[in-house]
C-alpha cells in the first residue's frame, strides 16, 4: 500500500512538472506521433484496397473463365462454351431464365481527373440483361438503367470520381467509338464500382471479339451448389474452363499489392519506431538527468527505487499515449476516406479505392506508440532509480 | 585543425546521448536510402527511357492489338531510324505468381532499338539460328537459376499453342546484362516462333518502338503516325517512350507523393531529436564556453566549434545509414519480382549527402549562434 502511494505520488509530480520541461517532451512526443501518422496511413491504404476487393465478391456467385487463364482480362471464351455453361447444374433460375452473365472484360483508354494529360486503364465491362439480377447488389443511383442494344453505358461511382468526363450525361469518345453515360451505380462500395457496363453484344462489335467471352458469372443455389457445378463444368469435354467462387478470385487479385503495401508499411513503421525510441530515450534521460538531484532527494526521503522506476516509466508512456493519440487524430483527419485509384497488376486495370484508418488500425497505432514510450523510458527509469544518491545530490 | 580533439572531446562527454542521436540520425538516412530505393521502383525506369524513341498504342486501349503490316509503313516516313513491334505475352513459369514480363520480340531491331540491352555478340547468334531461342535479363536467371542452353516451359494465360494443351517450350540463348536502372527481369523471345504457332491471332502486334533521328521532331512525328492511321480499323496512339512510361507510372497512384510525404515526416522528426538534444548539450555547457571565451577563444572560433560537431554527427550518422541502405539494395528485390528496377540512384545519393549537411548544419545553427554570442561575465554567473 505505501509502496502504491509512493509510486501515484511520485506519478503525480512527474506528470505535473511535464510543463516544465515541456520542449524536450514535445520533441518525445511529435517523434511518436510522427511515426503513429505514417504507420497508420500507409496501412490504411492496404486496408482500403483489400476492403474494396473483399467486398466485391460474394460466395454465392461462381466465375467461370478459360482454363489456365489468371484474371478475366486474359480470359477467352467462344460463344458457343458459353450456351453451355448456362446448362450446367447448381444455377439459380428466374423461372425459365438461369441467373447467369456472359461478359466481356476490356481496358478503355481515359485519362485520371487528377493527371488530365495521362492515359488510365479503365475497366469496361460488357454484360448481359440478366447481370443486375445476378449481382444483387447493384443499382442504379443516378439515372438509369442502360438500354440493351444501344451505346448507352452505367459508370460505377468510383469511376466516375474518379476518371474525367465520366458524370451523367457525358458522351466518351474512345477512338471510333462513343458511348453515351445514362447512368451511375452503386456496388457496395466493390471493385465493380471501378467499371463502365455496357451491352456485351455492343462491346463484342466495338473492340472486334466476334462472338467470344471472357468470363460467366453465374448465380449459385445456394453457396454449397459450387461443387455439382464445377464437377459437371470440368468433366464436359465440351469446355474448357476453370471455377473460382467470385469472393475467392477477388480476395486472389488483392493479396499481392496488399501484401507489398503491409511490407512496405510495417518496415517504415518499425525502422522509424527504432528512431523515435531513440528520441524518446534522450527525451527522459534529459529529463531524469535535469531531476537527478529532485531523485535523490526523494530516495534519500525514503521513497523507494520501485516506485522511482513506475513513475519514470509511467511518465514516458503517457507521452507515448499523447502522442499515440495525437498521431491517430492526424492520420484519421488527414486520411480516412480519401479516394484514390491505382493499378490491379492481375487485371492491368484501375480500381478506385478509398483509404480506410479502421478501429483496429487506430488501436494498433496507440498501442505501438505506448510500446514505443515504455522502451524509451526503460533504460532512463533504471538510471533514475540506481543513481548513487550522494554524488546525485551534489550535481548542477 | 589542432582543435579536433577538443571537438572530438566534447562530442563524447555524454556517451549514451551521442550513441542515440547517431543512431537516430543512422535511422533516418536508412528510410531516406530505402524510400528512394522504393520510390525509384515506381516509376519503372523512367529515368532511362529514351527521348528518341516513341511507342505507338492502340487508340482504345494498350490491350487492342494493331496488325503486324504498320511496321513497314512506320519505316517509310522521313525522320524514322528504325521501328519495330511487341507484343505482350502474359505467360508464367511454374506458377502464377511467378511474375515477369515475357514479351515476342522480332530480337536484330529490337536489340539496335535498345543498345542498354548488352548481348553478348555469341549469343545473339545462337539466339537468332534458334526459333525457339530466348534471350532473359541477368536476374531472372538468378531467380529461376535459368543456364544457358537450358529448356524452359511457360504456362500460356493469353495465346494457346496451336498443338494444344497450354505450354510454350523456350531454349534460353542469351542472358542479357544493362546498367543501373535498367530492367534486367524481362524475358525475349521471338515473334516469329509465336505468330506461327498461336492459336488465333496471326499478323497481330501488341505494340509499336519507332527510334526517330531528332528528338525535337517527337511531337511533329507522332502526329504523322497517328494520321497515318486514322480512320482505319486499328486507330493509334502515340506518345514518347518516357511520356508513355511515366503514364504507366501514374497508373500506381500517389505513390510517389505519398513516399515524399512520409520522408518529409521522418526528416523532420529527426532532426528535431538531434536540433534539441544539441541545444541540451550547448546549454549544459555554458560555464566551459564562458571559459573558453575567457581564454581568448573568438567567437567565431567557438560557432565553429559547435557546429563541427553537430555536422559530425549529421555525416557519420546519415552517412553509416545511407550506407546501410545501399548494401540492403545490392541484395536485390525483396518482393520476388514485383520491383523489377531496384537500384539507389546515384543522384538520391548525392541529395541524401546534401541533406546530411544540412540537417547538421541547421541542428547546429542555433545553439552554436547562442554559444557566440554568449557574455561571458553572464554565462559564468548564471549558476
Amino acid at each position: 500500500m505505501r509502496w502504491l502511494r509512493q509510486t501515484l505520488a511520485m506519478m503525480a509530480l512527474n506528470l505535473r512538472t511535464i510543463p516544465q520541461r515541456l520542449s524536450s517532451s514535445a520533441v518525445a512526443i511529435v517523434g511518436i506521433a510522427g511515426v503513429v501518422v505514417v504507420f497508420i496511413s500507409v496501412l490504411s491504404i492496404a486496408a482500403g484496397f483489400s476492403a474494396a476487393m473483399r467486398q466485391s465478391g460474394s460466395p454465392q456467385r461462381a466465375l467461370v473463365m478459360r482454363s489456365g487463364a489468371d484474371s478475366e482480362m486474359t480470359s477467352g471464351l467462344g460463344g458457343p462454351e458459353a450456351d453451355i455453361i448456362k446448362q450446367a447444374p447448381g444455377i439459380r433460375r428466374d423461372g425459365q431464365t438461369p441467373l447467369v452473365s456472359v461478359e466481356l472484360y476490356v481496358i478503355i483508354d481515359l485519362p485520371k481527373k487528377s493527371s488530365p494529360d495521362s492515359p488510365a486503364n479503365v475497366p469496361m465491362r460488357g454484360i448481359e440483361p440478366t447481370a443486375m439480377k445476378v449481382r444483387e447488389e447493384v443499382s442504379v443511383t443516378q439515372g438509369r438503367m442502360l438500354q440493351f442494344g444501344t451505346n448507352e453505358v452505367i459508370v460505377g461511382r468510383g469511376a466516375s470520381v474518379q476518371f474525367a468526363n465520366l458524370e451523367l450525361g457525358n458522351t466518351i469518345v474512345s477512338g471510333q467509338n462513343r458511348w453515351q453515360v445514362v447512368g451511375i451505380f452503386e456496388a457496395d462500395g466493390g471493385v465493380a464500382e471501378s467499371e463502365i457496363w455496357c451491352d456485351s453484344r455492343v462491346l463484342q462489335g466495338a473492340y472486334r471479339r466476334g462472338n467470344s467471352y471472357q468470363s460467366v458469372l453465374a448465380r449459385l443455389d445456394s453457396s454449397d451448389s459450387l461443387k455439382a457445378f464445377t464437377d459437371w463444368l470440368t468433366s464436359n469435354p465440351a469446355v474448357n474452363v476453370m471455377v473460382r467462387r467470385e469472393n475467392e478470385y477477388y480476395a486472389g487479385q488483392s493479396r499481392a499489392l496488399t501484401s507489398l503495401i503491409q511490407v512496405v508499411g510495417y518496415g517504415i513503421a518499425a525502422l522509424m519506431g527504432i528512431g523515435a525510441i531513440f528520441g524518446a530515450i534522450l527525451t527522459m534521460y534529459t529529463a531524469v538527468a535535469t531531476r537527478a538531484r529532485e531523485i535523490a532527494t526523494l530516495r534519500a526521503l525514503g521513497f523507494n527505487t520501485g516506485s522511482v522506476l513506475v513513475s519514470v516509466l509511467g511518465e514516458s508512456l503517457a507521452l507515448g499515449l499523447i502522442g499515440g493519440v495525437l498521431g491517430g487524430a492526424a492520420a484519421y483527419f488527414a486520411f480516412n476516406g480519401y479516394q484514390t485509384s491505382t493499378m490491379n497488376f492481375q487485371t492491368f486495370s484501375q480500381v478506385a479505392f478509398a483509404f480506410r484508418v479502421t478501429p483496429e488500425l487506430l488501436v494498433t497505432g496507440i498501442v505501438y506508440a505506448l510500446i514505443m514510450g515504455l522502451v524509451g523510458g526503460l533504460f532512463p527509469a533504471i538510471r533514475a532509480a540506481t543513481l548513487p544518491i550522494p554524488s546525485a545530490l551534489r550535481e548542477l | 585543425m589542432k582543435y579536433l580533439p577538443l571537438v572530438w572531446k566534447n562530442l563524447w562527454r555524454r556517451k549514451i546521448r551521442t550513441t542515440f542521436t547517431l543512431l537516430s540520425i543512422f535511422v533516418a538516412f536508412l528510410l531516406f536510402g530505402l524510400l528512394m530505393t522504393i520510390r525509384m521502383a515506381f516509376t519503372f525506369g523512367v529515368d532511362i527511357a529514351g527521348a528518341d524513341r516513341l511507342v505507338l498504342i492502340h487508340k482504345v486501349s494498350l490491350i487492342m492489338p494493331l496488325p503486324v503490316s504498320y511496321e513497314p509503313r512506320l519505316q517509310t516516313v522521313p525522320g524514322v531510324e528504325l521501328a519495330t513491334h511487341n507484343t505482350w505475352f502474359g505467360a508464367y513459369y511454374q506458377d502464377p505468381s511467378n511474375f515477369f514480363a515475357n514479351i515476342a520480340v522480332d530480337p536484330v531491331p529490337f536489340l539496335k532499338i535498345y543498345p542498354e540491352y548488352k548481348l553478348p555478340p555469341d549469343q545473339m547468334k545462337a539466339w537468332l539460328e534458334d526459333r525457339q531461342g530466348v534471350i532473359v535479363g541477368k536476374d531472372l536467371a538468378e531467380r529461376f537459376g535459368w543456364k544457358l542452353g537450358q529448356r524452359v516451359p511457360l504456362t500460356a494465360t493469353i495465346w494457346q499453342p496451336k498443338a494444344g494443351g497450354q505450354t510454350w517450350e523456350f531454349n534460353i540463348r542469351g542472358i542479357y546484362d544493362g546498367g543501373d536502372g535498367v530492367d534486367k527481369t524481362q524475358f525475349f523471345f521471338r515473334y516469329d516462333y509465336l505468330d506461327e504457332n498461336r492459336r488465333g491471332g496471326q499478323g497481330l502486334v501488341g505494340w509499336y518502338i519507332v527510334k526517330i533521328a531528332d528528338p525535337a521532331k517527337a511531337v511533329a512525328l507522332s502526329h504523322t503516325f497517328d494520321e497515318m492511321f486514322a480512320n482505319s480499323s486499328a486507330e493509334t496512339k502515340t506518345t514518347t517512350e518516357k511520356g508513355f512510361v511515366e503514364g504507366f507510372a501514374k497508373q500506381m497512384g500517389d505513390i510517389g507523393a505519398i513516399m515524399i510525404a512520409i520522408l518529409t515526416a521522418v526528416l523532420f522528426t529527426m532532426l528535431l531529436i538531434a536540433a534539441s538534444t544539441m541545444a541540451q548539450s550547448v546549454r549544459e555547457r555554458t560555464n566551459e564556453l564562458a571559459v573558453l571565451k575567457t581564454l581568448g577563444f573568438s567567437g567565431g572560433l567557438i560557432l565553429t566549434l559547435v557546429l563541427a560537431e553537430s555536422l559530425f554527427i549529421g555525416l557519420v550518422g546519415g552517412g553509416l545509414g545511407l550506407g546501410l541502405a545501399w548494401l540492403v539494395v545490392q541484395g536485390g528485390d525483396p518482393t520476388g519480382g514485383m520491383l523489377p528496377i531496384f537500384v539507389l540512384p546515384s543522384r538520391d545519393v548525392a541529395l541524401g549527402v546534401g541533406l546530411m549537411v544540412l540537417m547538421g548544419f541547421l541542428a547546429g545553427i542555433m545553439p552554436a549562434v547562442g554559444a557566440m554570442q554568449l557574455r561571458i561575465t553572464d554565462a559564468l554567473r548564471r549558476n
